[in-house]
């Protein structure tokens, strides 16, 4: 069966909790802006098993990004849980490596230094870390850009420079808040092919957000989707299709056309 | 490159016509050369007192070059100072910003007294002066380092120190040279002034002593030395900015 529906998907995890890696229960947060609050997170709960690939889709504004920033204990959440292996940890930091929507790169530093930041940050030798983030360059589509300062790139060559910073942090856990949301189509696809097989080198776990259903059902072991805010899981959808995955094959077009029935509704919401 | 061409031709074609009219409207109006030399005339004793300037150039290169060295020292470590603690900004800074309120002059003659009439009361003044810009620029450049930058360096479990170094530092550069680059505009104010209220050498001592003995052409080519004198400076600055902050100039360069 291609995929399982929302409630049995919940099911799944509460009964193979010790199996998983991550573990997040009920999660709620919000922001108060003066006198009144903004409900962004309603007790959201997904789990994550060691090596798979998940991938996260809601509408715009509706609290990914937060839901990330307090896996990486950027915010804290109001209530809920977050469990590592089990354990029940404040946030993943120290074993993720988190790319966050905006790129962040050091307008001082260029390609290569900015990739090399994470590493450096973590100890390793200067030119050591540059000679590996050298032989990425082309993987990367950054050819010649290594000695480019920020500035100079376009907005999807950025987006590759933070992807590279982020996976040269070398850590297990990987959340990657729109990863290829800048990138052209054609660029987007090849970078997609390069995550898989990083993926299928190291195996790490990856948390992906995304706005776009083909890319999660391209990618993800399982697709979480998210309701507007305040944002719950609406649904989940556990997709065991063979990769190299097409968007055309008839199951991927099931797939589809159920994630896109869960999101209907959502997308309706006007932004505030 | 074209507008590069004529950002530099506007002003020198301005200065060439204020020139011309200058010794013109000496020659026209006969106004005597101990009330108002020419550019000319100025020019030639430029050339022909070459030795004497130099020399007194020399004395007042050397007092702003070390107070301006005086000032940095002094100046970025309390920066760093204000910028790490929250006690040390509270007291220092509402202090340093109301010092500015004492002219330089009234002090001058005090620091004759404290430091003499050699070269130290001359350092001391200039990096008074300079001191300022150099110090309210940099705690502003500690400050601005981005919110989204700092939790992605603690992301990164970046420590203060490399937090410090990595983000903080080159942040604050752009703005430690502007605050250089008006530090350079006054330093030669605080020389001269300290050479004029009690020195015996110097170019500001220089056109005391022209002036006293109506040598208004070596006074005149004291200003254009004075001026020349900042104007390198200047450059110099803008050019160490080029390189130790090669970011802000990357698509001009490439
Ligand atoms: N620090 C904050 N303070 C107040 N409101 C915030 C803050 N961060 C995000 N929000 C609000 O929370 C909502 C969700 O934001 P975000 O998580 O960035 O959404 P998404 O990533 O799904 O597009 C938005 O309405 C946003 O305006
Ligand atoms: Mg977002």
């Amino acid at each position: 069966m291609p995929f399982s529906h929302a409630g049995k998907a919940v099911f799944y995890m509460k009964n193979h909790g010790s199996d998983s890696l991550i573990q997040v229960e009920d999660l709620s947060k919000a922001f108060s802006r003066g006198s009144d609050t903004l409900q962004v997170l309603q007790q959201i709960s997904l789990s994550a098993g060691p090596g798979e690939l998940i991938a996260i889709i809601g509408p715009s504004g509706c609290g990914k990004s937060t839901f990330f920033n307090i896996l990486a204990g950027l915010l804290s959440s109001d209530s809920g849980s977050i469990s590592l292996n089990g354990k029940k940890v404040p946030h993943l930091r120290g074993r993720m490596a988190y790319m966050q929507q905006k790129d962040l790169l050091l307008p001082w530093r260029n390609t290569l230094d900015n990739a090399i930041l994470g590493m450096e940050i973590q100890g390793e030798h200067k030119r050591l870390a540059r000679e590996q983030a050298r032989d990425l360059l082309i993987t990367f589509g950054l050819e010649g850009f290594g000695d480019r300062y920020p500035q100079e790139l376009s907005g999807g060559m950025r987006q590759r420079v933070a992807l590279m910073r982020t996976i040269l942090c070398k850590k297990d856990i990987l959340l990657l808040d729109e990863p290829f949301g800048a990138l052209d189509a054609i660029t987007r696809s090849i970078m997609q092919k390069w995550l898989l097989k990083v993926w299928g080198q190291f195996e790490p776990s990856i948390l992906l957000v995304t706005h776009d259903v083909d890319e999660a059902l391209l990618l993800a072991d399982r697709i979480y989707v998210m309701t507007s805010r305040p944002a719950s899981i609406k649904g989940s959808l556990q997709v065991e299709l063979e990769r190299p995955r097409k968007i055309t094959k008839p199951d991927m077009v099931n797939c589809k056309e159920y994630l896109l029935e869960l999101l209907e509704d959502e997308l309706a919401v006007p932004e505030p | 490159m074209k507008t590069r061409f004529v950002n530099t031709a506007l002003p020198v074609a301005l200065l060439g016509i204020l020139g011309l009219s200058w010794e013109a409207s000496v020659h026209f109006f006969k106004i005597p050369s101990y009330i108002l030399p020419g550019p000319w005339k100025i020019v030639r004793v430029m050339w022909q007192r070459m030795d004497l300037l130099a020399a007194h150039a020399v004395v007042t290169l050397t007092e702003i070059g070390l107070g301006f060295w005086l000032a940095l020292v002094v100046g970025l470590t309390l920066a760093v100072l204000i910028h790490s603690s929250r006690i040390i900004e509270r007291s220092f800074l509402p202090l340093i910003i109301s010092s500015q309120t004492i002219p330089v002059f009234a002090i001058a003659p005090l620091l004759i007294l404290w430091f003499g009439y050699g070269i130290g009361s001359k350092v001391v003044m200039t990096a008074i002066i300079v001191f300022f810009p150099i110090v309210i620029n940099t705690v502003e450049g500690l400050k601005a380092a981005d919110p989204d930058t700092l939790a992605l360096l603690k992301i990164l479990e970046a420590s203060p120190g490399q937090v410090f170094f990595k983000v903080r530092v080159p942040q604050s550069l752009p703005f430690v040279f502007s605050g250089i680059k008006i530090g350079v505009a006054v330093s030669v104010i605080g020389a001269v002034i300290g050479e004029w209220v009690g020195a015996r050498e110097g170019l500001g001592y220089l056109m005391i002593h022209a002036n006293a003995q109506l040598q208004v052409e070596l006074v005149f080519a004291s200003i254009f030395w004075l001026s020349i004198l900042g104007m390198g400076l200047y450059g110099l600055v803008v050019v160490l900015e080029r390189l130790l902050v090669p970011w802000r100039h990357g698509e001009s360069n490439k």
